[in-house]
Formats: structure tokens, C-alpha cells, sequence
């Protein structure tokens, strides 16, 4: 269970971005978090994160995130970048997946053992041993996305994981995020993505909930979506 | 490729470069890290005039280069704006030390001209020994091997994100030079009025990149310190290596080595 209570944040003081914003997500709830280009969506992962010192708590099954608990609560929160270039640091895909269960104690056997097995699961074998920057930028979102799978976190903050994606590697991650067990929260701007992945929405604007609600009725309330700048999901729109 | 990017390519071709495989890239860095600051170290204790025991000192890139399939016209290239400023440094001591050595027929050789060409090798050779190291192990585990020297972590993150900035930054630098070329077609640099903007956004842009990053690692579990995933380096093997070389530095610094097989070849003569 994520708790996020009365959250305010600014990068400068008296310009808040994320103004007391509070939700609950369950244990193995996929929740849409929408909004505008700036709306504050990255924000508010990089404060759940501890990445960003925001006033107010968010509590990762019982442990409150603050600079003392952070290896404990970033062991329990994947975090996939929007920025995938950011993600990957080490030269080869398989060192980037090998960096984090190295650091959280996995020994080389199984370390290599849970690369392929995630590498398969998402059919991108061949970017095992690739290098990272002859990668293309679809690719390297896979592969981001593996590195964070790998870590076998209790739950997974996605931000914008399927652009850049082509049409087929979309589809792929939208299968891989409906077979996860873990807690889901995903951040897009494709909104038919989240009407396929997730069961509740959180609506956001110039940094405040708006509306936070089942998938299906926030997705097809027209007005509310326009309002706040953004349009029906184009499998809505077409009826 | 515009200039920036030339740079990005060299470092990350470097960064390939550790990754092949070869005998001396499966020694472990460790050693290979000792091997190298012993090596730069004896070179550099010669005496100014002792050409001809700095040049024995070839001995070690020439071997390497040999054995590690790094190629030495590749180093040379990468060296093309060093060797400059190493030759900078030298270039007066001709014009100062004056005192005749020897004479070659009409030329008076003097302290100078030695000493000049002396620093030369030096500097060349450390900077050989440099790429070799550079070439051969992945700068993780070349900064797992200084944490193993118990230096200390700060030190040792600051120099990896110091060499994963300079990436970052490189990238900036191409993006937005192509940016910027892109929409001033007829210019061949970037206009001097807008160097102000354009590095006060580079650096504003490379150090959120460079957060970023470092939050990356942070997710992940980066504590300071380093667990390598190459294969399983051979620690005897590596020992033998780092004995080996200690050896062969100790008896090419002691013994006059280049004066032995020179009088070696006067006596056949
Ligand atoms: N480093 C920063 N310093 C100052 N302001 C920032 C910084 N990063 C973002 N902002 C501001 O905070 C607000 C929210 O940005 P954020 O990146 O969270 O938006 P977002 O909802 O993720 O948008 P997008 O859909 O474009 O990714 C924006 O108004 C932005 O201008
Ligand atoms: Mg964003």
C-alpha cells in the first residue's frame, strides 16, 4: 500500500507545483495518473521517490519515505525514467540490468539467470550484450523498462513508458504491464494505454487533484477531459 | 558528425575497447591499475638525460599493445592534442641548457636537445600507458579497484560521475550544437554573442541530465560502492602479472639496460 498525504512541492519557493495532494493506492491497483504537459505528473513521482523534498508524507507499506528510509523504500518503488538516455548509464544493456540486483546482493549466477529471464519476457533477447548508445530510443525504453522489471519491486512508478515505442513494442508493454502482480502507477499522454491498463485515473492539473475515479468514467467525460487539456481516447472518440 | 559528437564517439569507443577480450583484458583491473601507476611512476623518476633508459621503458606498451590487440595508431590519435602541449613544456629547454653533450659530426648535441626529446618519450609513454589501461578495463572496474586501494568512496563516485558527465555533457554539446547549426546554416561556429546563452544552458542542461542520472543510480541501489559483473577475473594469474611487470620496471630503472646491449654491440663490432 502507497499512501501520499497532503503533498505540496516546489522547485522554487512561493511557485508550489504539486499543491496538498493526497490519494491511497492498494496493493496491486493500476492507477492512470493524467494531465497536461505540465501538470505536475513527473513531479510528483520524483517526490514519492525521495528524489524531490516535498512537505507532507508518503508511506510505502508502513515505512514513510524520508532520507533515512530511502535504500528501504527504493528497493520497494521501480522507477522508470521519462527520459530513457538518464536510465541507462553503464555501457552494456546486461551491466545496466546487472548494476541494481548486484547492489541489492544478488550473486552473479542469479543475477544472470534473472536477466534472461526478463529479457525473454519481453522478447528482446538480442539487446542483451548490445551497447547503449548503438541502441535505438525504443529499444533502450525496453530496456529501461527490464532493468526496473528485474528488480522485482513491490510496485512500479512508470513515467510516459510507451512513447517512443512503435506500435508493436506499445502493445508488448501494455501485455507486460497487465501480467504484473505489483502495484502500477503509469503517467501518458496515450490515454487509450491507460484505459487498457488501468482500472482508476487520477486526474491532475497546475499541480491538484481534480478528479480521481474509475478508468471508464473519467475517460469518457469529454468536458472534464478538454477542461483540463486533453481530448477522449481515440478508441472513445471514433464512436 | 560535428565536433562534439566526434568527442562523445571517442569516449564511448573507449568504453568498447574495455569490453573486448583479450589476455590482458582478463587480468584484473586491480592489478592492471597497480601495473600502470608503478609504470608512470618509474618512467617518470628517470633522469632528464637518461634517454636511453626511458626508451627500454617502451618495453610495456610495446607488449601490450601486442598482446591486448589495442591499436597504437588509434592511441596516437586520440593523443593528437596532448602530445602538443607535452612538447609546449619542453620545447625551451634547448634554447636554455646549452651545455655540449656530444658530437655528431657537424651537430653539437646539448643537454637541451636531450632533455627535450627525453620528456617527449616520458610524456608518451604515460600517456600510452594511460589508453592501455583506459583500453583494457571498464572504468567501473577501475573504480572498484581504487575503493580496493581503500580510496576513499567520495573520491572514487565523484571520479565516476566526473567520467559519466563529461558523457553527458558531450551529448548536450552535439544536441544543441546541431540545434543550433541546424537554424544558422551559413555559420561555421556558434556566434560569439551567443556563447553566453549557450554555455549558461549547456551547463543548466547537463547538470539536470547529470541529477538525473545520479538519481538513476540511487534507485538502483549505488552505495558507493562497486560490484563487478565481468567474468570472473583470474586473481594468480593477475598476481603473476602485476610481480612480472614490477620486476621487469625495478631491473629497467637499476640496471643500465640500453648501455648493456650498447656496448654489447660495440664489442661484436
Ligand atoms: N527542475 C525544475 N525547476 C523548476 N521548475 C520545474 C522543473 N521541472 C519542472 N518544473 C515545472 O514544474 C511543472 C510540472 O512539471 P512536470 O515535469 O512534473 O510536468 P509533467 O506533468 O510531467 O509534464 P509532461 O507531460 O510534459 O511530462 C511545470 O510547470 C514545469 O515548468
Ligand atoms: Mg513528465
Amino acid at each position: 500500500m502507497i499512501e501520499v498525504k497532503n503533498l505540496t512541492f516546489a522547485y522554487e519557493k512561493e511557485k508550489p507545483v504539486l499543491h496538498d495532494i493526497s490519494f491511497t493506492v492498494k496493493d496491486g491497483e493500476r492507477i492512470g495518473l493524467i494531465g497536461a504537459n505540465g501538470a505536475g505528473k513527473s513531479t510528483l513521482m520524483k517526490v514519492m521517490l525521495g528524489l524531490l523534498d516535498g512537505e507532507g508524507s508518503v508511506i510505502v507499506e508502513g515505512i514513510p519515505v524520508t532520507q533515512k528510509t530511502l535504500a528501504e523504500t527504493r528497493k520497494k518503488l521501480g522507477f522508470v525514467l521519462q527520459n530513457s538516455d538518464n536510465q541507462m548509464f553503464m555501457p552494456k544493456v546486461y551491466d545496466d540490468m546487472a548494476f541494481g540486483l548486484l547492489n541489492y546482493g544478488m550473486n552473479k549466477e542469479e543475477t544472470e539467470k534473472k536477466i534472461d529471464e526478463v529479457l525473454s519476457s519481453m522478447h528482446i533477447e538480442y539487446l542483451k550484450d548490445r551497447y547503449n548508445h548503438r541502441i535505438s530510443g525504443g529499444e533502450k525504453r525496453m530496456a529501461a523498462i527490464a532493468t526496473v522489471l528485474a528488480m522485482e519491486p513491490s510496485a512500479l512508478l512508470m513515467d510516459e513508458p510507451t512513447s517512443a515505442l512503435d506500435p508493436k513494442n506499445r502493445r508488448m508493454i501494455i501485455q507486460i504491464i497487465n501480467d504484473l502482480k505489483q502495484t502500477c502507477i503509469i503517467t501518458s499522454h496515450d490515454l487509450d494505454m491507460i484505459m487498457d491498463t488501468c482500472s482508476r485515473v487520477i486526474l491532475i492539473d497546475e499541480g491538484r487533484i481534480i478528479k480521481d475515479g474509475p478508468a471508464v468514467e473519467i475517460l469518457r467525460d469529454r468536458k472534464l477531459l478538454e477542461a483540463h487539456g486533453m481530448e477522449l481516447p481515440l478508441s472513445l472518440s471514433r464512436l | 558528425m560535428n565536433r562534439a559528437q566526434q568527442a562523445l564517439y571517442e569516449m564511448k569507443q573507449t568504453d568498447e575497447l574495455a569490453m573486448m577480450d583479450s589476455p590482458v583484458h582478463r587480468f584484473s583491473a586491480l592489478s592492471k591499475l597497480m601495473v600502470t601507476v608503478i609504470y608512470i611512476v618509474t618512467v617518470m623518476s628517470f633522469s632528464k638525460y637518461d634517454f636511453g633508459g626511458v626508451f627500454m621503458m617502451a618495453l610495456y606498451p610495446y607488449l601490450v599493445f601486442q598482446l591486448s590487440g589495442l591499436s597504437f595508431k588509434l592511441c596516437m590519435y586520440r593523443m593528437r592534442y596532448v602530445i602538443p602541449l607535452v612538447a609546449f613544456v619542453g620545447i625551451f629547454n634547448p634554447f636554455i641548457d646549452r651545455t655540449v653533450m656530444f658530437q655528431a659530426r657537424f651537430l653539437s648535441v646539448t643537454g637541451g636537445m636531450i632533455s627535450f626529446v627525453t620528456l617527449m618519450i616520458k610524456g608518451i609513454l604515460c600517456l600510452c600507458a594511460a589508453f592501455l589501461l583506459s583500453g583494457t578495463a571498464p572504468v567501473d572496474e577501475i573504480c572498484g579497484a581504487l575503493r580496493r586501494l581503500h580510496v576513499p568512496s567520495v573520491f572514487v563516485t565523484v571520479f565516476l560521475l566526473a567520467y559519466r558527465y563529461m558523457s553527458v555533457l558531450m551529448e548536450e554539446v552535439a544536441v544543441m550544437s546541431d540545434a543550433y547549426h541546424l537554424r544558422a546554416p551559413r555559420q561555421k561556429g556558434i556566434a560569439f554573442e551567443t556563447w553566453g546563452s549557450f554555455l549558461g544552458q549547456l551547463l543548466l542542461r547537463s547538470m539536470d541530465r547529470a541529477q538525473e542520472l545520479y538519481a538513476a543510480m540511487q534507485l538502483r541501489g549505488y552505495d558507493g560502492e562497486f560490484r563487478q559483473t565481468g567474468n570472473t577475473k583470474d586473481r594468480s594469474v593477475s598476481f603473476v602479472w602485476f610481480v612480472v611487470w614490477t620486476a621487469v620496471f625495478l631491473i629497467l630503472r637499476f640496471v643500465p639496460v640500453a648501455s648493456l646491449i650498447g656496448n654489447l654491440f660495440v664489442r661484436q663490432l
